[in-house]
């Protein structure tokens, strides 16, 4: 599960990281009130106006503005909410239909005050899954894309690996703080500020915390300007507080919805659909579609408890997408049995009706002769096949 | 012989008298499994599917001397569960619980480590030795003995591959599914080796997905001393980037982890890559006969 910056900002900061100041709006009229009290507050005309998405790269679609008065906040705000904001990671990238932005985070302009003498540094705390341990990565070069300075300039990026027993020792904290050139005040402040987010990585079960731009003031405080949060979704059990921040808005709502009936749903773009038990198979399923000439529309897995029900949801959420021109069901039966998902196909079939899309039924395994049977005798039309390589075949015939 | 589990391991069940636990052991039992007992603290000293229930692991491996362990405990407490099984002294510990967070998973591999034990998943079905021994939770009927190893990050997937198997006229030594997660106790290139040094296997096949480098490790490791066909599928090929695709560890980060990647490292290093899932059987059996 993601945050938004203004909620990430918000865990940081109840851990004791210093963190660029704000307030979260979601109208013109909360921006001004915001405004006004970051204005108290800092003695500042100047102010940052974020949108609040779930996706990088705010800055290049427009969504970040600095706002030098309260006219220019107004301008801001009025322009950026609501907006369609596209940036290379909301879906299609640039060239997409970007996505809307609901909120702002009014923010102080940390730079203001010391420009010339400020600085940015880059850090991130994840799990290395090679070594099976927590680590954290930092740069001097703060405010750049990571990837591409891992790219060109190797030497440039650290890695501090923590001992799952242990923890962070402070003689790490330090090691940061002096491989990032800092002295003095600084160099005090980033060991605080590495020690306490380590802290909160841990304590809210995060997979993933990326400050980016981390920025060294004129005053030598440190303080996460942007922040991105990820969540383990299988630990939000132990943070009904933070679990309760998902913003659902944010997620595409047919994956909410199926997620809802127990259906693990990702959308893709391509025009044959398939419902399959189990991730690993499903994945297979879809490199199948592709192998057959056609495109998988979507991942789709109904989980090991698969009933009628289950699957004449996951029908219909299939069948709302128009640019699917075949379903591929794809089931090998366990703990599933195929005569219930046999069943839930038929009662499928008859409950929505008019079903206009060719359908391939592939189930194997426990009960399949039995599935077979009560395919084959609701003289429904649907194509059924035994062996993949069939599944596949039909697939080809199909949308050929 | 095969790896991990045969007719002689003595396994319990840990989480024996949940609704999971009870119906897996039942089919485990009925597999003739040798299953000596199961435990559910505060259950110790009762009887459950004929089987005596224990308080802790330690009082199973003391009394009917477990080696072995299944576990399905649910996820908030099924760290603790691996912890206690290892320290009790059990050899192969099999998670099959999906969904431990992976903080957790970060302490109990390092908590592990100083323990003569292997952990086999979490969120994995479990690893199977036909005629033997059924400790998991895939369908029993499907498999039949014989020599061809299989390792796989999912369930059903390997299903689809050992029934290929057996249709191809060839049976199973070891079947081990190792897990879904970002963090697993046994990684593609442990079961591998296991397979790769047991004399009753001629042959292995190993089924990877989008996600991580242990399929490019064991790979490497073929490449130095394999002496046996390997057969190999990358599920994924398809998979869009930065999204998870069901299991918690199948998500594309960086450009090593995508399927194709992983495939031409593979082919490389020698091993029989199959592009199309369907396929998997029949290539094995040609590598055999080459």
């Amino acid at each position: 599960m993601n945050l938004h910056e203004y909620q990430g900002k918000e865990l940081l900061a109840s851990y004791g990281v210093a963190i660029q100041k704000g307030e979260v709006a979601s109208t013109v009229e909360e921006a001004v009130a915001a405004y006004k009290k970051i204005q108290e507050r800092t003695n500042s005309d100047f102010a940052i106006v974020k949108a609040q998405i779930h996706a990088g790269g705010r800055g290049k679609g427009g969504g970040v503005k600095v706002a030098k008065n309260l006219d220019d906040l107004k301008l801001h705000a009025s322009n950026i909410l609501g907006m369609m904001l596209k940036t290379p990671q909301t879906p299609g990238g640039l060239d997409g239909e970007g996505k809307l932005v609901r909120k702002v985070l009014i923010a102080e302009d940390s730079y203001v005050p010391t420009f010339d003498s400020c600085s940015e540094f880059y850090v991130s705390v994840l799990m290395d899954r090679e070594r099976k341990q927590n680590v954290i990565i930092y740069s001097t070069e703060g405010g750049m894309n990571i990837e591409e300075v891992a790219e060109e300039t190797p030497h440039l990026v650290h890695k501090e690996y923590i001992d799952p027993h242990l923890g962070l020792q402070g003689f790490q904290a330090r090691k940061v703080a002096f491989n990032l050139g800092l002295t003095g005040k600084a160099f005090k402040e980033m060991t605080k500020f590495i020690s306490n987010l380590y802290k909160a990585f841990v304590g809210s079960d995060a997979s993933l915390f990326e400050i980016n731009p981390c920025m060294k003031s004129g005053n030598d405080d440190i303080i996460a300007v942007d922040c991105k949060v990820t969540l383990d979704d299988n630990a939000l059990f132990r943070h009904p507080e933070l679990a309760e921040q998902r913003d659902v808005t944010e997620e595409d709502p047919t994956e909410v919805e199926a997620k809802s009936f127990g259906l693990n749903f990702v959308n893709l773009d391509g025009n044959v659909g398939c419902m399959v038990n189990g991730a690993g198979l499903a994945m297979a399923t879809m490199d199948i579609i592709k192998l057959s000439g056609g495109s998988p529309a979507n991942f789709l897995d109904v989980g090991g408890t698969a009933d009628a029900a289950r699957v004449e949801q996951a029908f219909r959420i299939i069948l709302r997408d128009e640019n699917v021109k075949a379903i591929l069901i794809n089931i090998f039966g366990g703990i599933v049995r195929c005569d219930r998902v046999a069943q839930g196909v038929v009662d499928a079939y008859k409950n929505i009706g008019n079903i206009s899309v060719p359908i391939i039924v592939r189930l194997q395994g426990t009960n399949a002769d039995i599935a077979k049977t009560i395919i084959d005798e609701s003289g429904l039309e649907v194509h059924s096949a035994i062996l993949l390589q069939e599944a596949a075949d039909k697939v080809k015939q199909v949308i050929a | 012989m095969s790896v991990l589990v045969n007719k002689d391991s003595k396994i319990i069940v840990q989480g024996f008298t949940g609704k999971e636990g009870s119906f897996h052991a039942g089919q485990m039992i009925e597999y003739g499994t040798n299953i000596v007992g199961g435990v559910t603290p505060g259950k110790g000293g009762q009887d459950h599917l004929g089987k005596p229930v224990f308080n802790s692991v330690q009082e199973s491996v003391i009394k009917v001397g477990a080696d072995t362990s299944i576990i399905f405990v649910p996820p908030r407490f099924a760290a603790d569960a691996i912890m206690e099984a290892a320290e009790a002294g059990i050899k192969v510990i099999i998670c099959i619980t999906e969904g431990i967070p992976v903080q957790d998973m970060v302490k109990v591999k390092a908590y592990i480590e100083k323990f003569d034990c292997r952990l086999v998943g979490p969120n994995c079905p479990g690893v199977m030795t036909p005629d033997e021994a059924k400790v998991g939770i895939m369908p029993g009927f499907i498999h039949r003995k014989g020599r061809i190893g299989i390792v796989s990050r999912s369930g059903t997937l390997t299903y689809e591959a050992v029934d290929q198997v057996t249709k191809a006229g060839m049976g199973q030594s070891t079947c081990i599914g190792i897990g879904g997660d970002p963090i697993v106790g046994t990684t593609t290139k442990d079961a591998v080796e296991l397979l790769m040094n047991d004399p009753d296997t001629d042959g292995i096949i190993m089924i990877g997905e989008i996600g991580g480098s242990m399929e490019a490790n064991a790979a490497r490791w073929i490449k130095e001393h394999g002496t046996k066909p390997v057969v190999g599928f990358i599920a994924g090929q398809t998979a869009p980037k930065g999204r998870t695709m069901g299991h918690a560890g199948a998500i594309i980060g960086g450009s090593e982890d995508t399927a194709e990647a992983k495939m031409k490292i593979m082919a490389e290093c020698g091993i029989h890559v199959v592009n199309s899932p369907a396929e998997i059987g029949i290539t094995m059996k040609n590598a055999l006969n080459a």
